[in-house]
């Protein structure tokens, strides 16, 4: 049932808050001892809550466009007085005295939280596998990884247990995991929804972003966290994104390019299943051209410098002085250190001793320094290609989800999982996860699509469009057999199209 | 020594008074029980996120127009290193896009000393250590209050362009007077609220610049001077040693007089300074450059050659010293409205740095239009300089009053010039042997007699009337 379905109901009082909330519970009580999605669900607090929604309704109230919408949120969210692990042994005991802004306005627009979702440590990982309270699986294939770093989040909602859920994007950590899940994952415009009370990963990257079963419930959900907040000083003075997605207005007229750089490298059967997109989007009414935006290709040299950079710094403040674990040691030093070792597992240490060498005297301008220049190029890249082009297409991972433990003693090969989401946080743009079919492997496929900053009306108008030609409406849980999608017709945005493309300029 | 010059820059931490702190709501208070002023975001839990402080900027653009610097557009970097004290072991602080650029600051003396940058950034906690000699090494365990953690500070870098320890200090003590005229700082010292870091190197004049130590923990303008001294000193006896003076951080023992190691250069950090991604720059526009600089009063050198001007010509030494003094206490305005109000200029800045000065706080709120008329009776003659004290006392005290009354009411009547005469003869008469020297030429036994004069009539003479008398009967 959508997010949009069950807020109708609770708010028409056709159905209770409550039952909403039991059966989720009830959902998770059944089947996450098989997926690990959540760390911790907060079923008294849940229940609780859910019967304040009641009451206002009760009291002729709207308790919000989220009424009694069970939410799941990733554990590197702040919560009042409920633990807040970040998927770390050093937040150990830690419960924060504070709501995250998101937290809150999930609150003032009725919905529910029912737990803490499990993700990479710190949110540091493509798998989930990182996380010190063991990985999440994928509900469409428990040997699969349920991608990475939001995996709890993407299977929760996955998996049925909620139909949303809220995730970070460092990198790409809520589209890979929607890609591998077979869910909706977007990541919003930098700057549109508050950062305040998420635990930074890399300050300059990060953003939170709505996981659904729809393009319309991530659109609802952004809605409903979106907008200016004066605790974040990199938040944007604008309103949020409309809740409710443009679909019937047609793509006559748009201008979709399928990038190059997030299709050549990819998966055969993902490729294929990112032409079949475009073929649906120039069926759609849409102009589809071929496009190249070659500095993509050093978008991931360059995050995984400027990320563990900001990362190293974010995370100094794990010292066991005030909050989390301590070990104790016989000064100040030693037990920083000894705490620092006891509590960061293998991969948050690589990346903090990769930032604290790119940001050494004498490296900084070699690494930091250089890295922040390719961002500026993948920047202006975009501009001119977003010149020529309303969106750009292409895969949102190289793949479909790998099994469990085949990448954990390869962290190149992890890292490049990242390789087709990380543009777009360099350029702090908007750009969303839709389900496209399956792989030759029977998991789902994510076809990903990118907008310039602010665009997201448009970018989930054409993610409605690739929901809308989807070959399978949902994928269900378990192994699906691959589908032939339900638009067939030639591409004609083929070399062809690029003419007409290059004349308008 | 003598052939020796020192060569010193100032860095000098001054914490804003601003209501909030830097980057949170938190009160900027001082003196509050242990972390009981601290939030999510000073205390950098997970999570939190700074928002600059527009008062801050305001006062910090104060203090860059107070010292004539270029106010530029400025960002914040993140300055990393692990200390207890500082909750996300990074301070955020301007690094290469400071606020304020290029000033000078004229001290009292003359002398124009370079300000290289004045920047914002955060404080960090307090630490005591707790056992044994309260010192880190010997320590049992230590305690932090994040209280000061995240209150705004400017620092303020000067060229290395001051040459004695008392100019560093002079330097030091005008700063503190722009800081706290300008309304950005209260400059107490004695609260850490003005904190200074002393360069110091040595040459010989002509000579490049020596190795430089940086000296660390002066919490006073004395602590300052005596630091600065102590540490050429050490340098000189090195270099005469046929030693080298090695860069190093070193800290001032108040009690023990020395300065003493407290990191080399090899120890010292590399901070991996880096652009603040939580934060915006600080654009200022012209419009707020205007206001800000509407918004400062007059500042110390201003007020001092103000004093200077009525004066009208040359002041002695001693009326150097009562123009600093006036206007350091806050006297000169009182001064300048005696003096408008028609009190001769000399008398109302004496009057004002050696009596009033005596109550700072009444003579910053005393009725200039009665100050200026107690001294116009007192240079008429109408009033003795002691009667006259004596009812400037009594105007201090009720904040204003009409002196005249004042002196009725204590029976200060001048005397008239026949019982003055009368009495002067009194006193020649009963001491015939200095008066036959006065007369001879012994000027100074003027004195003697005037002071004989003023027993006699329990101060009530004038002065000058006394001399007069003197001068008619010796001649």
């Amino acid at each position: 049932m959508s997010a949009q379905a069950i807020a109708d109901d609770v708010r028409s009082g056709r159905r209770s808050a409550r039952s909403v909330v039991e059966s989720s519970l009830a959902a998770v009580a059944a089947g996450d001892g098989d997926v690990h999605a959540f760390l911790l669900v907060t079923a008294d607090d849940a229940l609780a809550a859910a019967d304040r929604v009641d009451e206002r309704v009760a009291a002729g109230e709207d308790p919000g466009p989220l009424a009694g919408v069970p939410v799941a949120l990733k554990d590197n969210l702040c919560t009042k007085g409920v633990p807040t692990t970040c998927g770390s042994r050093i937040l150990d005991g830690w419960r924060p005295p504070y709501d995250a802004t998101v937290v809150d306005r999930l609150r003032a627009a009725g919905a529910v939280v029912v737990g803490k979702t499990n993700l990479d440590e710190f949110a540091m990982g493509s798998s989930t596998e990182n996380s010190a309270f063991g990985p999440t699986r994928n509900p469409r294939d428990t040997s699969r990884v349920p991608g990475g770093s939001s995996g709890g989040s993407a299977a929760a909602v996955a998996a049925g247990f909620v139909p949303l859920a809220l995730g970070s994007d460092t990198g790409g950590s809520i589209r890979q995991p929607a890609a591998f899940c077979g869910v909706v994952g977007m990541k919003p415009t930098y700057g549109t929804v508050s950062r305040y009370g998420l635990v930074a990963f890399a300050s300059s990257l990060d953003q939170i972003g709505p996981f659904a079963t729809s393009v319309a419930d991530a659109a609802l959900l952004l809605a409903a966290i979106a907008g200016h907040d004066p605790c974040d000083s990199t938040s944007l003075d604008r309103p949020a994104p409309p809740g409710l997605v443009d679909a019937d207005a047609g793509l006559s007229g748009l201008r979709v390019g399928v990038c190059a750089e997030l299709v050549d490298g990819v998966a055969p059967d993902v490729a294929k299943r990112v032409r079949q997109a475009a073929d649906a989007l120039a069926a759609a009414g849409a102009t589809v051209v071929d496009l190249a935006v070659p500095e993509l290709r050093y978008g991931l040299s360059a995050y995984y410098l400027l990320a563990p950079a900001e990362a190293s710094s974010n995370l100094a403040r794990y010292d066991g002085v005030r909050f989390g674990l301590r070990v104790p040691a016989a000064d100040v030093t030693a037990m920083n250190t000894a705490t620092r070792t006891a509590g960061f597992g293998a991969e948050v240490k690589r990346r903090i001793m990769l930032g604290t060498y790119a940001l050494s005297a004498g490296y900084y301008d070699a690494y930091y320094g250089q890295a922040q220049r390719v961002r500026t190029l993948v920047i202006r890249a975009f501009d001119r290609a977003y010149q020529q082009v309303d969106v750009l297409l292409g895969a949102t991972a190289p793949s479909t989800a790998f099994p469990l433990g085949d990448r954990v003693d390869d962290p190149m090969a992890m890292y490049l999982s990242d390789v087709c989401t990380i543009p777009s946080n360099l350029a702090g743009h908007p750009a969303i996860s839709v389900p496209f079919g399956t792989g030759d492997d029977g998991l789902p496929v994510g076809v990903q699509i990118l907008a310039p900053a602010l665009a997201e009306p448009t970018l989930f108008k054409v993610a409605a469009a690739i929901e809308a030609a989807a070959p399978t409406a949902g994928v269900g849980l378990g192994p699906h057999a691959s589908e032939e999608p339900a638009v067939e017709e030639g591409r004609s945005g083929a070399p062809g199209g690029v003419a007409g493309t290059e004349a308008a300029r | 020594m003598s052939e020796w010059e020192m060569v010193i820059g100032l860095e000098v931490h001054c914490e804003l008074k601003t209501d909030t702190k830097l980057f949170c709501g938190c009160r900027n208070v001082f003196g509050e029980e242990p972390n009981t002023n601290v939030c999510p975001v000073c205390l950098g839990l997970p999570g939190s996120l700074p928002v600059l402080n527009e008062q801050a900027v305001e006062l910090a653009m104060r203090i860059g127009t107070a010292l004539g610097c270029d106010i530029r557009p400025s960002s914040f970097h993140r300055k990393n290193y692990f200390y207890p004290d500082m909750p996300k072991d990074y301070q955020v602080s301007q690094y290469d896009e400071p606020i304020n650029v290029g000033g000078t600051l004229q001290l009292p003396g003359g002398t124009l000393v370079g300000v290289t940058r004045a920047h914002l950034e955060e404080d960090t906690g307090k630490t005591t250590h707790v056992g044994a000699g309260g010192r880190i090494h010997s320590a049992d365990h230590s305690l932090v209050d994040y209280n000061r953690s995240g209150v705004p500070l400017v620092e303020i870098v000067s060229e290395p362009d001051m040459r004695s320890a008392a100019e560093a200090r002079a330097y030091a003590a005008e700063l503190r007077a722009v800081l706290v005229a300008t309304g950005a700082s209260d400059g107490r010292m004695e609260e850490g609220s003005m904190r200074v870091d002393a360069n110091v190197s040595v040459r010989r004049p002509g000579e490049a610049f020596g190795k430089r130590c940086e000296i660390k923990n002066l919490n006073s303008l004395r602590s300052v001077a005596r630091a600065i001294e102590y540490e050429a000193a050490r340098q000189v006896a090195l270099i005469e040693a046929g030693q080298a003076v090695v860069q190093e951080t070193r800290h001032w023992d108040e009690d023990a007089g020395q300065t003493r190691t407290m990191r080399s250069k090899e120890e010292a950090y590399d901070y991996r300074y880096f652009p603040e991604p939580d934060l915006v720059p600080v654009v200022p526009d012209d419009q707020w450059r205007a206001r800000v600089a509407g918004s400062i009063g007059l500042l110390p050198a201003a007020r001092r050659s103000r004093l200077v001007d009525l004066l009208g010509g040359e002041p002695t030494a001693a009326q150097g010293e009562q123009v600093l003094s006036a206007v350091d206490q806050g006297l000169d305005d009182l001064v300048v409205a005696a003096v408008d109000a028609g009190a001769p200029a000399a008398l109302a800045l004496a009057r004002a740095a050696n009596e009033v000065a005596a109550d700072v706080a009444a003579g910053r709120t005393l009725d200039p239009a009665a100050f200026a008329a107690l001294l116009a009776m007192e240079a008429g003659g109408k009033l003795s300089a002691t009667q006259a004290k004596d009812v400037l006392a009594d105007l201090l005290a009720a904040g204003g009053g009409d002196p005249a009354a004042i002196a009725r009411d204590k029976g200060f009547e001048a005397m008239s010039d026949d019982s003055l005469a009368d009495v002067v003869r009194q006193v020649v008469d009963a001491n015939p042997d200095e008066w036959a020297r006065f007369r001879d030429g012994e000027v100074k036994l003027g004195g003697f007699f005037t002071g004989k004069v003023m027993k006699a009539t329990a101060g009530q003479a004038n002065g000058k009337a006394v001399a007069a008398e003197l001068d008619r009967l010796r001649s």
